[in-house]
């Protein structure tokens, strides 16, 4: 059986989360070879999840881990 | 951050609850960012994820007892922190007459990729301008708040899908699907104009040289 481009596309999450049983994976891996718009959808959908796991995307805000444990060393006091 | 092991987790609870309550500041420490991302991600607002991360550390702390470890420490301080956000929502939601509910369905229907083949390197170098990163977090704070979540917890957080599931209250299969729905729209909307940021060489991926 030959899979078409939509078919793979719902697989791209499981495919990336390597979460696919072998012979599916493999029939994707051949979809991909020779499909130029799978292979890219795929890597750009990689891409945005490599990008935003990146910590500089989401910023704490300045001093939080400071605030955050003197409001907890004066709740640790209290709790005597 | 990597979560540290159950066993470190397991032997600070131990000694926090006989009494050595300062160690507690260094059982919470790996959790903050993940705290405040998830309240975040509900709020809307630094200074109520803040607060509300800060009553969140709290009552992890006078609940420390209660924590069972059949579950990891963090899904629970995740899960403590999710109440805590719903809880405010709901608050503010009550005063605003909106139902909560607004936003929280499935999306369904068709989830047709962005189509482009010239964008294949990953432009993670253009992060330091700071226009990249103002596009990638509107993207995710413009899902519905089913999909923000996940994509906080698994892509941000880098929790595993079992994780997720137990933060969440819902089944791993749910996870996937919503997963899958997520990082779906957000290709479709980011890969467009992320195209612009990446890098001009060709490499890698067998571009013409």
């Amino acid at each position: 059986m030959r899979i078409d481009c939509k078919h793979v596309w719902q697989y791209l999450s499981a495919y990336i989360e390597r979460d696919l049983d072998p012979e599916l994976r493999e029939e994707i891996d051949r979809h991909l070879e020779t499909c130029e718009i799978c292979s890219a959808v795929l890597d750009s959908t990689r891409n945005v999840v490599i990008l935003i796991a990146d910590d500089r995307v989401f910023e704490l805000p300045r001093g939080y881990s400071e605030r955050l444990h003197e409001r907890l060393a004066r709740a640790l006091e209290m709790d005597a | 951050m990597a979560a540290p092991d159950s066993a470190f987790e397991s032997e600070y609870i131990r000694r926090i609850l006989a009494g050595e309550k300062r160690l507690f500041h260094d059982l919470i420490r790996p959790c903050e960012r993940a705290i405040y991302l998830m309240l975040f991600s509900l709020l809307k607002n630094q200074a109520d994820a803040e607060d509300a991360a800060q009553e969140t550390v709290i009552k992890v702390y006078t609940n420390l007892r209660l924590f069972r470890g059949d579950a990891r420490f963090r899904t629970w301080v995740l899960s403590i922190a999710r109440n805590e956000g719903l809880g405010r929502l709901r608050k503010l939601s009550a005063r605003r007459e909106e139902s909560l509910d607004s936003g929280l369905e499935e999306a369904s229907g068709d989830f047709t990729p962005a189509i482009l083949t010239s964008w294949r390197e990953i432009p993670v170098a253009a992060l330091e301008q700071k226009e990249l990163g103002e596009i990638l977090r509107r993207a995710i704070e413009g899902l519905p708040e089913i999909y923000r979540n996940i994509v906080v917890l698994r892509d941000i957080e880098e929790l595993d899908i079992r994780e997720t599931a137990a933060v969440l209250g819902i089944s791993e299969a749910a996870v996937k699907v919503r997963l899958h729905r997520a990082r779906a729209m957000l290709q479709k909307e980011l890969a467009p104009r992320l195209k612009a940021f990446a890098p001009k060489r060709k490499g890698l991926f067998g571009g013409r040289a």
